[in-house]
């Protein structure tokens, strides 16, 4: 019997294609999330706005609050572990969370590595912000990839950046001769093994989802449309005037992404969305996408 | 079945697998959103995924009655989430079967992502000896297997793969291995 290998991983990641997961804080809110069609939740101590307004050094949730979310949802839970920290990855495989996300978004320990995800039995998400980035956590054995996007904005701009310059990329390698794969692997920092895979594929070997900046179901929905296969939406919900409201209409509008009717009705009367961050108010320094190597 | 064409549903899930299985046998499909898709249909796939995100989905969509019409009269094929589905009854509130064939469905029986697994099965019940590579993700089990089900492939004494006249219910994928043969089955024997 076959556990923790690479297949098993990136079935999770097929199952949970054209869903929304969704940031959450506590048990009720992960009650809402499931009540309104989550496919998995998000476990954090806080969503990526207010880590971004608090400030300080931003770690690994409490595994209390993790557990207390696994008790009250049915659906995967996820959980954050700061990029190369590897014994936070190793609490949360213990934990027996369902994924886990090597982020961006928490302050990284390690300036240089990224974790050796092959040497865990849980799968990983990670995030990136082109196609040479995706390839390097696919390299060290991510088994889903997301757009950074800049998360705790609201600002969905980045994410699409990101989005448009993977699949762009992929398109690139597609056309490209076999003998000029090499030295584009060598320019995208990527290893020429999964190069040439995703050349051969047309699409990256594991699920890309979207993540970063995803407030509304019209976000969502371009996301979807530009290519990502999933989504990821953190402070967009409890964020929001509505989080009920708004959980329930994005998750109409990832199913119905290409509908514009169904669009338009689940974005009718949604109450206030998260107020936006422009991104030239952010500061370089500020901005956690810039995190990750 | 050659010329049918398999709707398959689209909600969420790994729907574009079972897609790509059917369409490498020649198969044509619809991806089945609302129920105007189901027009046309000659049978129809349940596939992986959340069956709570599911039962949202098809609520929201008036989609649960027409489906149990269209069971009626045409076969349906449900892996996983889809097994959930089509289940009489499931041990989870949460979850509101279409409530197709005689068993109960156990959400998650196996535990969290961390004991997903992939084995071999046999295949008796084709009469082929060579077994089936089994991928069995946050899978749920069959506790209750009534009169009018056979049990055609099992785990450990554990029914996994089942049917009644209309309804193929299993816990794993077989949409996630290039593995045809139940995928044949069902085009060949519903």
């Amino acid at each position: 019997m076959e556990k923790g290998s690479y297949e098993v991983k990136v079935g999770l990641a097929e199952m949970l294609k054209g869903g929304v997961i969704m940031d959450v804080t506590n048990a009720e809110q992960a009650k809402i999330a499931e009540d309104n069609g989550a496919v998995a939740v998000m476990a954090l101590e806080r969503i990526p706005s207010d880590i971004r307004e608090m400030g300080g050094v931003a770690r690994m949730t409490d595994p209390q609050k993790i557990l207390e979310i696994q008790k009250t949802v049915s659906i995967p839970v996820m959980a954050k572990c700061r990029i190369g920290h590897f014994v936070e990855a190793q609490i949360l495989e213990q934990m027996r969370v369902d994924f886990i996300d090597e982020s961006e978004v928490l302050t990284p320990a390690d300036e240089a590595n990224h974790i050796n995800k092959h040497t865990f039995k849980s799968p990983f998400v990670c995030g990136c912000r082109n196609l040479g980035e995706a390839l390097r956590r696919i390299g060290e054995g991510a088994a889903m990839i997301r757009t950074k996007g800049e998360a705790g904005t609201g600002n969905v701009v980045e994410a699409v950046r990101h989005m448009r310059q993977v699949i762009g990329a992929i398109r690139y390698l597609t056309v490209m001769s076999e003998d000029e794969l090499m030295a584009t692997a060598k320019e995208m920092g990527a290893p020429y093994y999964w190069v040439k895979k995703t050349a051969e594929l047309g699409r990256l070997p594991v699920p890309n989802f979207a993540a970063g900046g995803v407030a509304t179901p019209a976000d969502a929905a371009l996301m979807m449309q530009l290519g990502a296969e999933s989504v990821f939406v953190g402070s967009g919900i409890f964020k929001s005037s509505e989080p009920a409201k708004q959980a329930h209409a994005i998750v109409q509008a990832v199913t119905h992404y290409k509908d514009p009717e169904v669009l338009l009705n689940v974005s009718t009367g949604l109450g206030e969305p998260m107020v936006g961050l422009e991104m030239s108010e952010l500061g370089e320094e500020d901005r956690l996408q810039e995190r990750g190597w | 079945m050659k010329q049918r064409k398999i709707g398959i549903l689209a909600m969420q899930g790994d729907f574009a697998k079972h897609e790509a299985m059917l369409k490498s046998l020649g198969v044509k499909t619809i991806l089945v959103k609302q129920i105007h898709n189901l027009q046309g249909c000659d049978g129809l796939i349940i596939p992986g995924g959340e069956s709570t995100t599911l039962t949202k989905l098809i609520r929201n969509y008036g989609l649960h009655e027409p489906l149990r019409k269209f069971a009626k009269r045409h076969p349906i094929m449900g892996t996983c989430a889809g097994l959930i589905l089509v289940a009489d009854h499931v041990d989870d509130e949460r979850v509101e079967p279409l409530r197709l064939i005689d068993i109960t469905a156990l959400r998650n029986a196996y535990g969290t992502q961390i004991d997903s697994f992939i084995t071999q099965v046999d295949m008796q019940f084709l009469k082929d000896s060579q077994p089936f590579r089994a991928v069995f993700i946050r899978a749920p089990q069959i506790q209750v297997v009534g009169d009018n089900v056979d049990v055609l492939v099992t785990l450990k004494g554990q029914p996994v793969m089942v049917r009644n006249k209309k309804i193929l219910a299993l816990a794993f994928h077989p949409e996630l291995t290039d593995d045809t043969r139940i995928h044949r089955y069902f085009l060949e024997q519903f």
